[in-house]
């Protein structure tokens, strides 16, 4: 049986496609999300990369902020339930995913069986989710991509200390202006999301193994200041950003079988 | 051309009813502290948690600024009125309820709740400090008297001689200086029948809203967040004790028959902790509702039910209210509701109105989770400001913790 997972988050879109629960077929990410058309084309996109047609899918659930004006999803879910599934379909040993999207930071704990038994998400504020990097990365014209890159070069992470977006991006324009070095910024713009995530981790009962989520996840930058918070290590897939995706058609599979 | 939709009429609502009865006391609130002022009486206007015995007793009208401003959020008016006190150099940092009164204060009209302008206030720090600091300003703003009682936070597991003899002074002394203001009489006789009414109608309440430990409930828990208005501005009167019995009898007999005031099918039941998110109400129910979720319980209900048998008993139950009193013991009464209404989540409004409540809330929820083994999950909110809320934010986390229920019923 084949199934699709849609994730439709604040700022990118995917989808995923499996067979029997188990064989990844393909997986496709649109950077355009809710209340645009980057859904529709990811989802066009998915079983174009599959090569099959749309009808062969027997069933589909989506999640993520997007979800309810989806509509044609034969299941729905938050993405908390997910991102767990979609880890434990990479990592199966997983009890811990932080996930960090654009629109919110979220900590998921799993029981020995993998189902959720606790969570815990950051509050109203932008600082330490993707949407601060977003800001970040666009003041100092770098792609968001290459900002865990740029950090990696830093020998002395600048203090960027502010819980508030608007006011980090000054500490920003004032580090550069001071003669801060580029990638001392960056690297503490890095930290900046990683200790104020490590804060939220903190709160509820972490178990090991540790893997994150989200777009954030492939910035090596916060996930090695997480780990050095958290003193834990933090286990990493390339398809960190598809987790949700992927566990939406683990659970259309799980569902409909 | 388009085809008239008929709007569905709601039948009448049966004025032997609870409902009736409640709607029309918080109502006749209103328009009793109004009549009085058009007569010429002094009206005060009074702090929440303030002993209600005192104006009950002596025959003056109050009205309470924490039920307008409640009022005036839930008709989507927090916003125009928190703007006018923020433009009057308030913070948007500090309640939500004193941004809203202190600009009717100024303004003096709001048609989504009027009441009359006061010619004094009664203020009680039992429920917070806040309180202090705003009762002072509209004092000051309005050049009338502020009669305080001061019930300080008790860290204590009990409540001292000494603090019931100071609270007690104080009670004292506030009924003297009313008599000089107002000119009415306190009579110890009349007293006594308040006293009486005051418990009973607690007693009503309390037993009321314990019916919820019944499967399915026989209420929906919103309908407290609406009744309580009564238990707030008019529990030492008797037509508020006939209202409250009333209410205990129709949800016993709910029980009896099998019906529920929650219009869905009870598939969860969970404690709301917090002050409900007045300007995203049908928001919040919905989001509950819409998954099965009865919201059966609240210590937000508990805190308006004073009941004692005695002078030195009803200080006491003034001193012993949920926001005056230290964290084992205030986790302590909600464990025990969650306990005996079988709680299955929790769900916590991170109220940014009100930071007593909302600060001690981290530790002790996450100490309420481990006692009931129950999942707790948090939303940020606010009381009466609507831009301290996401609505999407606000569904994923029911959703998860709708999740999180839902596997441990699987598992079972």
């Amino acid at each position: 049986m084949i199934t699709l997972g849609i994730d439709i988050g604040s700022t990118t879109s995917k989808c995923a496609l499996l067979r029997d629960g188990t064989e990844l077929l393909a997986t496709s990410l649109v950077a355009a999300g809710i209340g645009t058309a980057g859904a529709e084309r990811a989802v066009a996109e998915v079983f174009e990369k599959a090569g099959i047609a749309p009808g062969e899918a027997a069933a589909s659930a989506v999640t993520g902020y997007g979800r309810h004006s989806w509509g044609r999803a034969d299941y729905e879910s938050s993405e908390l339930s997910c991102h767990a599934l979609g880890a434990r379909f990479v990592f199966p040993e997983v009890r811990g995913i932080i996930d960090i999207g654009g629109q919110d930071a979220k900590v998921i704990c799993l029981d020995a069986a993998g189902r959720m038994s606790s969570f815990l998400m950051n509050d109203k504020c932008a600082a330490g989710t993707g949407r601060f990097l977003d800001v970040m990365a666009g003041i100092l014209q770098v792609p968001v991509s290459e900002l865990g890159a740029e950090a990696a070069k830093s020998a002395a992470p600048a203090a960027i200390s502010s819980t508030c977006t608007v006011f980090a991006e000054s500490e920003v324009i004032s580090q550069l202006s001071s003669g801060a070095a580029r990638e001392d910024v960056i690297a503490g713009i890095c930290r900046s999301v990683a200790v104020r995530t490590a804060g939220l981790a903190k709160r509820q009962p972490l178990a090991s193994p540790l893997c994150m989520s989200g777009g954030v996840a492939a910035n090596g930058a916060v996930r090695g200041y997480l780990s050095e918070e958290l003193g834990m290590e933090i286990l990493f897939s390339d398809l960190a950003q598809l987790f949700g995706a992927l566990g939406a058609a683990k659970l259309a599979w799980q569902k409909a079988k | 051309m388009a085809e008239e939709v008929k709007k569905k009429e709601r039948p009448p609502v049966d004025p032997n009813s609870a409902k009736y009865k409640l709607g029309q006391i918080a109502a006749k609130a209103y328009s009793d502290a109004q009549a009085a002022k058009d007569r010429g009486e002094m009206v005060g206007w009074c702090s929440s948690n303030f002993p209600v015995e005192i104006p009950e007793t002596l025959g003056l009208a109050v009205c309470y600024p924490e039920n307008q401003a409640a009022g005036i959020a839930a008709r989507g008016a927090g916003a125009r009125l928190c703007d006018v006190s923020e433009s009057d150099g308030y913070s948007n940092d500090i309640c939500a309820y004193a941004r809203i009164s202190l600009a009717y204060a100024k303004i003096k009209d709001a048609p989504e709740q009027n009441m009359p302008q006061p010619d004094f206030l009664l203020c009680c720090n039992n429920i917070c400090n806040c309180m202090i600091k705003w009762y002072e300003n509209l004092a000051v703003e309005l050049n009338i008297p502020l009669i305080m009682i001061d019930v300080p936070f008790n860290p204590d597991d009990t409540i001292s001689d000494a603090e019931v003899a100071y609270v007690s002074a104080q009670f004292r002394a506030a009924v003297k200086q009313l008599e000089a203001l107002t000119g009415k009489v306190w009579r110890e006789e009349r007293f006594k029948e308040v006293m009486e009414s005051s418990c009973r109608t607690s007693r009503a309440w309390l037993a009321a809203t314990a019916e919820a430990h019944w499967t399915p409930s026989p209420f929906n828990g919103f309908d407290l967040l609406n009744h309580m208005a009564v238990m707030v501005t008019a529990r030492g009167k008797p037509e508020a004790v006939d209202a409250m019995e009333t209410l205990l009898k129709e949800y016993r007999e709910n029980h009896e028959k099998g019906t529920s005031t929650f219009r869905a099918e009870e598939k969860y039941r969970i404690m709301f902790e917090g002050i409900a998110c007045w300007p995203w109400l049908r928001v919040t129910s919905n989001g509950m509702k819409s998954r099965g979720i009865n919201m059966v319980t609240t210590i937000y209900a508990d805190a308006f039910g004073f009941d004692y048998d005695s002078f030195e008993g009803m200080i006491k139950a003034y001193c012993l209210v949920p926001n005056a009193i230290n964290l084992n013991l205030a986790r302590d009464k909600r464990v025990k509701l969650c306990k005996a209404n079988h709680v299955e989540g929790l769900l916590v409004h991170t109220n940014r109105s009100c930071k007593l409540w909302s600060g001690f809330m981290y530790e002790m929820s996450r100490q309420i989770g481990e006692a009931c083994d129950i999942p707790v999950v948090s939303f940020d909110g606010d009381q009466a400001d609507p831009r301290n809320f996401s609505e999407a934010q606000y569904d994923t986390r029911v959703q998860g913790l709708t999740e999180i229920m839902q596997a441990r019923k699987e598992a079972v």
